[in-house]
């Protein structure tokens, strides 16, 4: 079934609107324990998405874990242009909100379906901050 | 979004008439606040920033320098400001294989938290050694581990607070309002029950990591049911940091223990999803990390140790002799008592090494992975097991006493 046109509201949100491609799984994400930030990828061996590039990407996940470090982590991984497009968590701690507020970088969270089921890897989203959406283009 | 409410003062704030640096800073927790609901702020009384600067980068050290630059209006912080470890030992950032450029980064870190006020602590047992919590007290406190304690068993009220948001609490002398400042997100969500009570520091640990997994979320509240006894300070640090690190919690409550749970109607709703918890559990989750043969490191840190862990730490070393390093991490408030009683140097004499003011997993410890060649590491530590297994390491959990004797024989058996 397409899920092209789709619309998803999303009950947490922040940042500008942006246009990219979806990188998705259902998994946690933590800036400091499942990441090689200079590469620019996954590298927790556990992780879903092992050896996957999040550069430039909406980052679709489950939930933020662990790790204070985040908060600072997304500015400056966003200062080498290394950092995720965006992010859309079906729950987020406060952290990674806090960190996404000071790199300033979209974040949306809380909606009333699992996120990361309803969207597929690859899909070409826009998320739109102001209005808390997320369309399937 | 609803916007948040403010008052008089911080819509001045907000309007630049207290300076750039309080406004920048109030701009930032209404971001916040606003994502989370918050409806207003509350005033802290204390703030705690976690800052190393593996994790600030010279990105982050620009922007804190950005701040601490700016000499007009309010150019500091307004109630007691502390930081949690930061990325190095200066005295033995030789010894660990730190570069130049990560000791200039740390200095310069250091000269702009300085010059906005914030008092060089380096510490995340703070509450064991600068000033706890006192119950129903908001605080914006960074550290997982600080957090999920002063929430827990101090009975204080504090969100996770990373680096950027405990400096602008700092700044501005308040928090916004949401998540554990309120009293309705405080009752548990989880109900474990436990006929193990742990006697270990590594046992606790896993504990707390085996709840920090079924919990599984920040907004998770899990009551644990059963454990006999008090618990001491050092047990439920490693307890709840563990909890914090595997399940992102940053509270919970232990019937009969903690303030807030003397019984377990108080903070427990009815009908709670319910767990089982055993000691079949807690050697489980420490046997996944067991691997049998060479270590090539021993590590105890993850929080840094009390005067009592290094205390129990010396005791084990005399008349030992290590084969591989032995590394224990303390704050700088403990370090000169640990060197006064003599347990520094038993330590050190049986070929250890104590460290103060870093954390191990805090002060780049993929590179000094990669510098000292130092893969199989050994400790008691179930949150640093956790951590380094996304930093290349093969971490194995054991007891303070099979660490030592790990330290000596160069192998976990």
């Amino acid at each position: 079934m397409s899920v092209k046109g789709k619309v998803f509201q999303a009950r947490h949100a922040m940042g500008q609107r942006v246009r990219g491609t979806a990188l998705v799984a259902s998994d946690g994400f933590s800036a400091r324990y499942d990441l090689d930030r200079i590469k620019g990828i996954f590298s927790r061996p556990s992780h879903q998405l092992a050896g996957r590039s999040y550069v430039g990407k909406i980052l679709v996940v489950e939930t933020a874990k662990g790790g204070v470090a985040s908060a600072w982590m997304l500015h400056e991984m966003n200062s080498r242009g290394m950092a995720p497009l965006a992010f859309v968590f079906n729950s987020v701690n406060p952290i990674l909100a806090q960190g996404a507020a000071l790199a300033h970088l979209p974040m949306l969270a809380g909606f009333d379906e699992d996120i990361t089921k309803a969207i597929p890897d690859g899909a070409e989203l826009e998320i739109d901050p102001a209005r808390g959406t997320i369309t399937v283009l | 979004m609803t916007a948040m409410k403010l008052n008089d003062e911080e819509q001045d704030m907000l309007a630049g008439k207290l300076g750039p640096v309080a406004q920048q800073a109030l701009r930032h927790q209404i971001m916040v606040g606003e994502f989370f609901g918050a409806e207003d702020f509350v005033p802290v009384t204390q703030a705690h920033i976690m800052a190393d600067t593996e994790s600030l980068g010279e990105a982050g050290v620009q922007w804190l320098e950005g701040l601490a630059a700016n000499r007009e209006g309010r150019t500091g912080v307004c109630i007691p400001t502390i930081t949690d470890p930061r990325g190095t030992d200066f005295a033995k950032a030789a010894y660990l294989g730190q570069t130049s450029s990560m000791i200039e980064l740390e200095r310069r870190a250091i000269d702009a938290f300085v010059k906005l006020g914030v008092t060089m602590t380096d510490t995340c047992i703070n509450y064991q050694t600068v000033q706890a919590p006192i119950r129903n007290e908001h605080v914006a406190f960074g550290d997982t581990g600080v957090v999920i304690y002063s929430n827990s068993v101090c009975g204080a009220y504090s969100n996770f607070e990373g680096g950027p948001s405990a400096l602008s609490a700092g700044l501005t002398g308040r928090t916004p309002r949401y998540g554990f400042h309120l009293a309705e997100q405080r009752r548990a969500t989880v109900h474990v029950r436990t006929d193990f009570t742990p006697q270990t520091l590594n046992d606790w640990g896993a504990l707390g990591a085996v709840v920090g997994r079924i919990a599984g979320n920040y907004w998770a509240v899990p009551v644990i049911e059963g454990i006999e006894g008090a618990p001491r300070s050092d047990q439920l640090k490693h307890f709840g940091a563990a909890m914090a690190s595997f399940g992102s919690i940053a509270l919970f409550h232990m019937v009969g223990v903690t303030p807030e749970a003397d019984r377990l109607a108080d903070i427990a709703p009815a009908g709670l999803p319910s767990h089982r918890v055993g000691r079949d559990e807690v050697k489980a989750l420490q046997a996944s990390y067991h691997k049998d043969g060479k270590v090539d490191v021993v590590v105890f840190s993850a929080p840094q140790l009390s005067l009592y862990e290094l205390r129990d730490l010396a005791a084990l070393c005399d008349n030992r002799r290590f084969s591989v390093p032995l590394l224990a991490v303390t704050s700088p408030q403990v370090k000169p008592d640990s060197d006064r009683m003599g347990y520094t140097a038993r330590i050190e004499n049986a070929g250890g090494i104590v460290l103060s003011g870093m954390c191990f997993y805090q002060s780049y410890a993929r590179e000094i992975a990669e510098a000292k060649g130092w893969k199989r590491l050994v400790t008691n530590s179930a949150k640093l097991v956790n951590i380094l297994g996304g930093y290349g390491y093969q971490p194995m959990l054991g007891s303070m006493e099979a660490c030592v004797d790990a330290a000596v024989s160069g192998r976990m058996e």
